[in-house]
């Protein structure tokens, strides 16, 4: 290869990254790859974080709820956590799933902050987030009374986006669409 | 009214700014000297604008006015005034506004100082600001404007500024951030002026060198700001998460980092000056990218302001311009052939060699990490997460490998040294250095820490050049103080710098490794230690603040007998918008900090969920940065800088190119 060309290396690459970012623009990093809407949750057997129980996906079956994926090394979660804190306040049934995390961070994290959640499964090796297909947390799935994920929230959950849009989907998961 | 007027001088100064960018860009181009002697009053021009502009929105924001749109989200009657000023940059649209203010300080400031540059090139390099300016004015007026009113329907009271930005520490990292972001457009625009000139030469590299040491300075104070934010603010004692934003100003730092050495090897031996020019226009892209990364919404992270596509589309436009027209010019205009100055293998240019190495494999991890998850979503491979894991495992031992060559760097020598005399020099300072990192984990009362061992040996080892470096240079001085003046304060500023990334070393390995905390449930009148520290918990408290209600834990902190400290830790309420935060009271100290953060009541008998943290030497790493943000500044007080008019007088590729 000339020198000259050589030079030309830097611009080849920046058109490729631009090419990237501008791809990302009307990516959106929040979206739900669609394959896991309005089918049940993944099956699952895994032990809760406060109490000696396994628990399975059954046990999360019967209500609409929110299951939130958290973790203690998740700087958004400790954000999210007095929010999530005052909708459970509020009556919202939230279930959390503590994601590759140490389960004794995790239940001194809950102890000191207040535990937001009905129950916590503990997702050490993160397969339940695999099936779910979680990218990162915070990340919340709604799920209607059958235990179908009707919709999925990637990062934090506050007041602006609760009342914004999501309000609207929980509230609609108390009167399901084929029921 | 006002707002109106703040608006309108952001139009004037748009105005001016484009004509910043064409008409001493054209005069240089038809050798029209009237045209380009132009440059530093239209420079001057959009700095009084935008000033005019910034001063105004400060006001709307002052006097409470509502009606402004910025104001009423952003704002409330109850802030307390500094937090008023400071939210006019808590905001998307407003730190857009600094961002500009602060781009024409810059300007100005070169339009002043560097009269002595030839005409030309000064021309050249306010045109190529002023076009960047063009680039943000036009970004915050047709996508941002922060002067947008709210009327009718004025709201009664504001939303409030966000809690977790009401603090002292978010008062100043802003601007000094931006101070070092938009500071390097400054080394850009040398760059890019010096390549439309054609002449990359070691007089190009002494004018650019003074500004980007400042930016770089600033850059690293404000990086280290965010990151002492985040510990006291945060509530639960983490100081660096690799989150996108931080990375995001992460990089250009550490792109930077790599210019401000290269730029000395340009300017000493006239070496390396293609590669000099593309890492400064690497080193504004990462600016801008970072500005793209945190306004587009491409990727999640907490500091990001709220997701617009349409910004995103006109940032994304800009740097595309910006930098893909740099890189153009580039590919065109540098010199490609190979540089008839030689250097020995074993040399100071090839200690610098490795750091450019390790500082852009460094910039090119911490991109690569912050963007994949963008990648693999854009190649329809899923989503992807990327962490502190992946981060600390790469950049760690980066790091680790640069500093055994950092130590040698000072007392090497240009163009030919020996593994001889490097051995003969440093073979005492490194038997000393290693003695010192194998005892001094053992002062410590826990068992003996290899990483701190090692830690401990790099940083001496860095300490040790530079102290070997200060006797070879006086080996023949009279005294100390006459040795100790002698020196130049560009010396002295390479010597806090390296000083300040020692106790950066130490600083972050200490800390991770000797942290100890624990969450506890406690009640007032109970007692815990740790670390050889009791903690007694006296009282809570109920605590009123100017917009918020608190209650409040005041703990007694005693050594053995000695009251050492009353600490008071906070859980506010904030009025207007109902979050809670936690506010951690901090015992600083030079060997330790005392953390205690509070968390919620537990029970019903005045319990509560208390957490407790003992941070060995977590100062040091801020220390670190500080001594290099210091250092940095201080080179720039170095005669040599300051005697530019007689010197830019001999044409171009004088003095210091014929000594190679």
């Amino acid at each position: 290869m000339s020198s000259r060309l050589k030079l030309f290396v830097p611009l080849g690459l920046f058109v490729l990254l631009a090419v990237l970012l501008f791809r990302g623009l009307s990516l959106d990093p929040q979206a739900l790859p669609s394959a896991l809407i309005d089918k049940p949750l993944p099956g699952f057997k895994l032990p809760a974080l406060r109490t000696q129980q396994t628990l399975s996906d059954a046990d999360l079956v019967g209500e609409p709820a929110l299951l939130n994926v958290w973790a203690t090394w998740c700087i958004s979660c400790r954000v999210e956590h007095p929010y999530l804190q005052r909708l459970a306040d509020s009556g919202v049934l939230i279930y959390g799933i503590n994601y590759k995390d140490d389960s004794v961070a995790a239940r001194s994290w809950l102890d000191s902050l207040g535990d937001p959640y009905r129950a916590s499964v503990v997702d050490a090796e993160g397969t339940l987030g695999l099936d779910l297909g979680v990218y990162g947390a915070p990340e919340t799935y709604f799920i209607d009374g059958n235990g179908v994920i009707r919709y999925r929230h990637v990062g934090v959950i506050d007041e602006r986006i609760w009342t914004g849009r999501l309000k609207a989907v929980y509230d609609a998961l108390a009167t399901p669409a084929d029921s | 009214m006002i707002p109106e007027l703040g608006h309108f001088a952001l139009v004037i100064a748009l105005v001016m700014a484009v004509a910043l960018t064409v008409v001493p860009l054209w005069g240089s181009w038809r050798g029209n000297y009237a045209a380009m002697r132009l440059a530093p009053t239209l420079a001057a021009a959009v700095t009084v604008f935008c000033l005019i502009s910034f001063v105004c929105l400060a006001i709307a924001f002052l006097q409470d006015d509502f009606s402004v749109k910025v104001v009423a989200s952003n704002s409330n009657s109850l802030l307390p005034s500094i937090y008023k000023f400071s939210a006019v940059w808590g905001n998307h649209e407003g730190s857009l506004l600094l961002w500009v203010l602060i781009l024409s300080f810059w300007l100005a400031a070169v339009a002043t100082l560097s009269r002595g540059l030839p005409t030309v090139m000064l021309a050249r390099v306010l045109s190529v600001m002023g076009f960047i300016g063009v680039g943000f004015m036009s970004f915050s007026l047709f996508t941002s404007n922060p002067f947008e009113r709210l009327l009718p329907g004025v709201p009664a009271d504001g939303n409030d500024l966000n809690p977790l930005l009401q603090d002292p520490g978010l008062i100043i990292h802003p601007p000094l951030l931006y101070m070092g972001y938009v500071g390097f457009s400054v080394a850009f625009a040398f760059a890019v002026a010096a390549l439309m000139g054609g002449r990359l030469d070691a007089a190009w590299a002494r004018w650019s060198r003074p500004w980007t040491n400042v930016a770089w300075a600033f850059l690293s104070l404000g990086i280290m700001l965010g990151s002492w934010w985040a510990y006291y603010e945060l509530g639960w004692g983490g100081w660096w998460f690799w989150d996108p934003v931080e990375n995001a100003s992460f990089m250009p730092w550490l792109a930077g980092t790599a210019l401000i050495h290269s730029l000395a090897a340009t300017e000493k031996r006239g070496l390396f000056k293609s590669w000099t020019v593309l890492l400064a226009i690497f080193a504004f892209s990462l600016s801008l990218l970072g500005t793209f990364l945190v306004r587009s919404g491409v990727l999640t992270s907490v500091h990001a302001f709220a997701a617009d596509p349409e910004r995103g589309l006109f940032i994304l436009a800009f740097l595309a311009i910006v930098v893909g027209g740099s890189l153009t010019l580039y590919a065109v205009r540098a010199p490609s052939v190979r540089s008839r100055i030689g250097f020995g293998t074993v040399s100071r240019e090839s200690l610098l060699l490795v750091n450019n190495v390790v500082f852009l494999v460094a910039t090119l991890t911490v991109l690569f990490g912050t963007l994949f998850p963008l990648l693999m979503d854009a190649l329809g491979q899923g989503k992807y997460s990327v962490g502190a894991p992946y981060f600390n495992a790469v950049f760690v031992p980066l790091m680790a490998c640069l500093v055994p060559f950092m130590g040698v760097g000072p007392i090497s020598k240009w163009r030919d040294d020996s593994v001889y005399r490097w051995r003969s020099r440093m073979l005492v300072p490194a038997l000393v250095v290693l003695a010192c990192g194998a005892g001094f984990p053992l002062l410590s009362d826990q068992s003996f820490n290899i990483w701190v061992a090692l830690a401990v040996v790099l940083a001496g080892w860095l300490v040790a050049g530079l102290v070997q470096d200060f006797r070879d240079r006086n080996s023949n001085s009279p005294s100390l103080l006459r040795s100790l003046r002698r020196q130049t304060p560009s010396y002295w500023g390479m010597v806090l710098a390296h000083c300040g990334f020692a106790l950066a070393i130490i600083g972050v390995v200490a800390t991770s490794q000797y942290n100890i905390e624990r969450d506890l449930r406690m009640a007032p009148g109970e007692t815990e230690t740790l670390a050889g520290y009791r903690f007694e918990f006296k009282e809570t408290v109920r605590l009123r603040g100017a917009n918020y209600l608190a209650d409040g834990a005041r703990f007694e902190v005693y050594q053995g007998d000695k009251l050492i400290s009353t600490m008071l830790a906070e859980k506010r309420r904030y009025l207007a918008s109902g979050s809670v935060m936690t506010e951690a009271a901090i015992d600083g100290g030079l060997f330790r900090d005392l953390y205690i953060a509070m968390g919620e009541p537990v029970g019903a008998g005045g319990a509560w969920a208390i957490r407790l943290h003992y941070k060995p030497m977590v100062r040091w790493m801020w220390l670190g940065a500080i001594f290099m943000g210091a250092g940095g500044l201080l080179t720039v007080t170095d005669r040599r800088y300051r005697r530019q008019p007689s010197r830019s007088a001999v044409p171009v590729g004088g003095a210091d190119v014929v000594q190679a």
